[in-house]
């Protein structure tokens, strides 16, 4: 081991998520975006060009299964880690109801927990959407699943995989924004850590948790 | 614009219209069941002049040989042993499957491939296996469980009713060859006259409920079954085959069309809820609990 390199102390910051985390995190969003491209080449001639990215549209279709597994088998590993942080309270319904004056900056956010309930909504559509996506695309693998269903299954499977993989998208568009709208938010994904300042002001109660202080 | 007669007219996954300027002559093959005896000289004809060998199977114990329609046999004579009703006995129907070229070709609304399925203006349905990328939609697609998936490439075929024997001016292979006569090829307007033809002389022997099976729901076809017997179930065909409501609502361009709106949307409101309420910003050098 390699002794840690010694910083000089600065601003206070708190631990939000491990090596770990993070790195699954990264790994599911690289499989998102390529089953996303590729997804997206199938889903409208307008973005069949997306399948160069891939080698070709024919090595993409071969690509997008097992991109898709590599993805499930990732977002279920990083989610069973985060679920207990995510469950609904009650102070969750606040704010929910505090919502739309929370995106016009008009009302405080109220937030005991590690997620305020935007996030955990997220958690929870993308535990339900994946599992779908999942489910739905198995049926329809070329070559090695979709022989043995029904053509009446498969097709039911079509429509939901493309309205799942479009609420996806709709989904992680908001959770991507979010996170940049936030600032100081995307530290917590590329470093680990957020500042004291972000974390007393965004989970209070977490805060105070962490760092064994007085929520402010 | 090469060949008249197989001048494009519909493309899958396409945004842009072909041309369609110039008008073509609908082709049809009229398969009569009232003559066809079972010979199978079709099929041969069918894999002799297409170069398509199937593996060797094993005899099941009916006639059916292969079992199945596959990548390699486009063309497969089924053989219906049926009660007929109203105690006109036991009769052999025979079926000469495969692709029946439909005006509005599920398969091709299925594909998510640009040019994979072709549609010629002459009707003839084609599968351009160089473009297919093996996703097996056009399989969801039809209403007739037409197209096989070959494992070997990863690509569907099925019939091309000889698009390119017809290019040159020549009737498919199988019609070339039929025997009986059973099969006949043309314009789709004479192949609808000599079916007319051959109903009156049926009914006229006894066959009331002869008919012509050409299914309006998927526009017509252009392969054409003189039925002796009328019912198409009898003969294992659908009686109204359509495109699936489900693929159509899948492949529709409105779906799809919201689809890539409502994401475009996404970014676009990403962008304006920045411009205008700006990002949340927490000052960092505020000093703790101030109050």
């Amino acid at each position: 081991m390699m002794p840690a390199m010694r910083m000089p102390p600065g601003r206070e910051v708190v631990p939000r998520y491990s090596t770990g985390e993070r790195l699954t995190h990264w790994a599911v969003a690289v499989a998102y975006v390529a089953l996303f491209l590729s997804g997206l080449a199938m889903f409208h001639p307008f973005f069949y060009w997306t399948s160069a990215f891939f080698g070709g549209a024919a090595f993409m279709r071969v690509l997008h299964p097992f991109l898709g597994v590599a993805l499930f088998v990732l977002f279920y590993a990083y989610a069973l880690r985060l679920w207990r942080d995510n469950i609904m309270t009650d102070s969750d319904k606040k704010w929910m109801s505090n919502m739309v004056a929370y995106m016009n900056k008009a009302a405080e956010p109220y937030v005991d927990g590690k997620y305020n309930a935007g996030q955990k909504l997220m958690y929870w559509s993308m535990v339900v959407v994946i599992a779908g996506l999942f489910l739905t695309g198995i049926v329809l693998w070329r070559p090695y699943f979709a022989p043995s269903f029904a053509l009446v299954t498969r097709r039911v499977a079509a429509v939901l995989h493309a309205g799942l993989a479009f609420v996806m998208f709709v989904g992680i568009g908001i959770h991507v924004y979010a996170a940049y709208w936030t600032k100081g938010s995307m530290r917590a994904m590329t470093r680990g850590t957020v500042s004291g300042a972000w974390a007393r002001f965004h989970h209070p109660g977490w805060y105070a948790r962490m760092t064994g202080k007085e929520r402010p | 614009m090469a060949f008249q007669s197989l001048d494009v007219i519909n493309r899958s996954a396409s945004t842009s219209t072909p041309p369609q300027a110039r008008g073509a002559l609908e082709v049809a093959k009229l398969i009569d069941i009232s003559k066809c005896i079972g010979c199978k000289a079709c099929q041969s004809a069918c894999m002799e002049w297409n170069d398509l060998r199937d593996e060797v199977g094993i005899n099941p114990g009916h006639y059916d040989n292969p079992a199945d329609l596959t990548a390699q046999s486009w063309t497969v004579m089924r053989f219906y042993e049926e009660e007929l009703p109203a105690d006109k006995g036991l009769a052999w129907l025979i079926v000469k499957d495969g692709c029946l070229h439909c005006a509005e070709p599920g398969c091709l609304k299925a594909c998510p491939a640009p040019g994979a399925i072709v549609q010629y203006a002459n009707g003839i349905v084609d599968f351009q296996q160089d473009q297919c990328i093996g996703c097996g939609y056009c399989q969801t697609g039809c209403p007739f469980n037409i197209p096989r998936y070959s494992m070997k490439d990863q690509k569907a075929y099925k019939c091309t009713l000889c698009s390119d024997r017809v290019s040159v001016g020549l009737e498919p292979a199988c019609v070339k060859t039929c025997p009986t006569g059973a099969l006949a090829f043309g314009t789709k307007t004479d192949m609808k006259d000599l079916a007319g033809e051959r109903l009156v002389e049926l009914k006229s022997r006894g066959f009331e409920k002869a008919a012509l099976y050409d299914p309006s729901g998927v526009g017509g076809t252009h392969v054409l079954f003189v039925l002796p017997h009328g019912d198409p179930e009898l003969y294992r065909l659908p009686k109204d085959p359509r495109v699936s409501p489900l693929v159509a609502l899948w492949r529709s361009g409105v779906a799809k069309t919201l689809g890539v709106l409502t994401m475009v949307s996404v970014v676009v409101a990403g962008i304006f809820h920045y411009m205008k309420v700006g990002p949340i910003e927490v000052d960092e050098d505020h000093k703790e609990n101030p109050s």
